[in-house]
């Protein structure tokens, strides 16, 4: 397999693999492992805590953070280290999905777009270009004001504003790919169009889409956080970080610990995947090396 | 000069797409939507109105030609919720947005560029380092948590700033432009542009200072950019001062970048508003964005998002023309 080439000048053969990239990008490594602890946490929460995320607890509300209480508790008595365990799983699976939705979606279209050309090419990506005149947040907010609060419009609605992104990328990387001796080679031996494109253009799409996949995820969890925030999210009672914050925010005078817990958890989230994002577009797009 | 055109020949099909987008997705919703929140709140009367004003009762096509025809006159319509012409709530709630996303923006550049630069020209010191770890951190913290560790600070422990509102109870003031800071400046009303200033300040600087992240990282790797090139060696070979070299020579070519991105920020950073709002108790477009979608007032949700759209689309259109004028490389093409 060939890889995108981009005129810059390779670094003479480093070591390739995982365990190299991460000895070379000691902050990816540290985000890679904050964020598996976080996947970890989400997957084993029943396991790694006592108490229950949801169940009511009067004579236990408003503690401060203790050893029985890492977190304290919040105004109905619930444990809050349990409520920002559990409430990793909506931001996670917001965040997976709505990428993941948005990286086929936008680079089908993307791949056709490039590769077709003509008028096709340009009316789908005119449609993108509309799409890019909102700004992406707001994008988002107007999907879910139309299909409704709840996990699956959240990330229908956070996925729909950021196909343009992968589109347009997709695009650039097939045009630059279509001009290439084995993609011409592929053409002259008679592979047929499904051929060429499924084993020759899409595996030497990867690097980029995957470096601007990580960056995309930790936007997504950052979307997903604040249309919870606003109460376009989840349902309560189910734990979510951003809804957290929001319901911690009337306590700011009594009770800093409610909306601070889950606001680091967010922070540290997006921090940690954007440090791997970094680590990733270092290793694999030497364009920008050394910035 | 033909990209110019080619460009204002876009506009009108880019804003009427864009409006289209927007009518087409709130029509998504199921139902009649004045069914669910408007008749409590309005008359018969009123209802009829508003019902009669969006052609509720008729077919797709014609509201949407309707909306359309409306909309080209500059009338977007009543709020479905109060009966209210959105151009009024518009005019009442846009302005503490904007302004909130400009100071916002001027903090966000004045920061980000400085410690951008810094860290440019002290490349691998500690200084270097320290503003890489504050730029990613303002790309990962969410507004709204910035938002309240401020209020926390400032206005619970230190009691420096108010908690929330635009300007203190019982100050009187003159709305000409419902830009308060203008307004108090034109009609020489200090005490007003005081307290404006004050309640100010936190959220803009929530907003401004996690952008300021962004702006840091682009100037950083546009200064080293340019700090690599030809002309900045021959600038050395001169024997010219590093500081002449950093600051005149330099920095005027990286900031191009930056500004254009900027301009291009403004979209988010109106954004970014509209959540630090509800932190703040902003009376702004935020507020009226969230309640239209909790009452399903589709008509305010419709007005604010073609609105800001609308704003986002000017704004990037000016900084591609702007950036032609200043970088005269960029002219011929």
């Amino acid at each position: 397999m060939k890889q995108v080439s981009d005129g810059g000048a390779l670094p003479a053969a480093r070591p390739r693999g995982i365990a190299p990239f991460f000895r070379r990008h000691e902050l990816a490594a540290v985000g890679a492992l904050f964020f598996g602890l976080v996947v970890l946490a989400a997957i084993f929460a029943p396991w790694l805590t006592p108490y229950d995320p949801v169940a009511v607890n009067i004579p236990n509300r408003l503690q401060t953070p203790s050893a029985e209480h890492w977190f304290g508790t919040d105004e109905f008595g619930r444990d809050i280290f349990t409520r920002v365990l559990f409430g990793a799983r909506p931001v996670l699976v917001t965040g997976f999905l709505s990428v993941a939705s948005a990286l086929v979606v936008g680079t089908v279209i993307g791949a056709i777009s490039g590769y077709r050309g003509g008028w096709l090419d340009e009316v789908l990506m005119r449609v993108m270009d509309i799409m890019l005149s909102f700004p992406a947040i707001l994008l988002a907010i107007l999907i879910v004001a139309a299909l409704g609060v709840g996990l699956v419009n959240t990330i229908i609605a956070i996925a729909f504003s950021m196909i343009p992104t992968f589109a347009r990328l997709a695009r650039s990387i097939v045009l630059s790919l279509v001009h290439e001796q084995f993609v011409l080679a592929a053409h002259a031996v008679g592979s047929s169009e499904w051929w060429i494109m499924t084993r020759h253009i899409l595996p030497n799409m990867s690097p980029p889409l995957i470096v601007q996949a990580t960056a995309m995820l930790a936007i997504a969890v950052s979307y997903s956080a604040a249309l919870s925030f606003l109460g376009l999210g989840v349902e309560p009672p189910t734990p979510d970080w951003g809804k957290m914050v929001s319901e911690g925010q009337r306590l700011v005078f009594d009770a800093i610990h409610i909306p601070f817990f889950p606001g680091l958890a967010i922070t540290l989230t997006i921090l940690s995947v954007n440090y791997l994002g970094d680590g990733l577009r270092d290793a694999l797009d030497p364009r920008l090396k050394n910035r | 000069m033909t990209y110019i055109l080619r460009r204002l020949f876009w506009l009108p099909i880019v804003l009427w797409a864009v409006a289209s987008l927007t009518f087409l997705v709130l029509r998504l919703v199921p139902g009649d939507p004045l069914a669910q929140v408007a008749v409590l709140v309005l008359d018969q009367a009123q209802l009829d109105r508003v019902r009669a004003q969006w052609a509720l009762d008729q077919p797709l096509w014609n509201q949407y030609l309707l909306f359309l025809s409306n909309l080209v006159r500059g009338d977007l319509g009543l709020s479905m919720a109060s009966g209210q012409p959105l151009t009024r709530l518009l005019f009442e709630k846009l302005p503490p947005t904007i302004e909130l996303a400009l100071v916002a923006m001027v903090i966000s550049t004045v920061v980000g560029v400085g410690a951008g630069v810094i860290s440019a020209v002290a490349r691998r010191r500690a200084v270097d380092y320290s503003v890489r770890t504050f730029a990613i951190l303002g790309l990962s913290i969410p507004w709204f948590w910035v938002a309240i560790l401020l209020i926390y600070v400032f206005s619970v422990q230190l009691r420096w700033t108010p908690v929330g509102g635009r300007i203190g109870v019982g100050v009187r003031y003159e709305t000409i432009t419902n830009f308060l800071i203008l307004d108090s400046l034109i009609t020489g009303n200090w005490t007003a542009l005081v307290s404006a200033l004050r309640h100010l300040t936190l959220p803009a600087l929530a907003i401004g200072l996690t952008s300021a992240g962004f702006v840091a990282r682009l100037t950083r790797s546009a200064m080293l950019e340019v700090l690599r090139s030809d002309y900045i060696r021959s600038a050395r070979a001169k024997g010219l001062r590093e500081r002449t070299i950093h600051y005149d020579h330099a920095l005027r070519n990286a900031i191009l970048p930056v500004l254009t991105l900027q301009g291009l920020q403004f979209g988010t950073l109106l954004g970014g508003a509209v959540i630090t709002e509800l932190v703040f108790a902003w009376p702004g477009m935020g507020r009226m964005l969230l309640d239209g979608i909790l009452r399903r007032d589709y008509a305010v949700v419709q007005g604010t998002v073609i609105f800001v759209a609308f704003i986002y689309v000017f704004m990037n259109l000016i900084v591609d023309l702007l950036y032609r004028v200043v970088d005269p490389r960029l002219r011929g093409r």
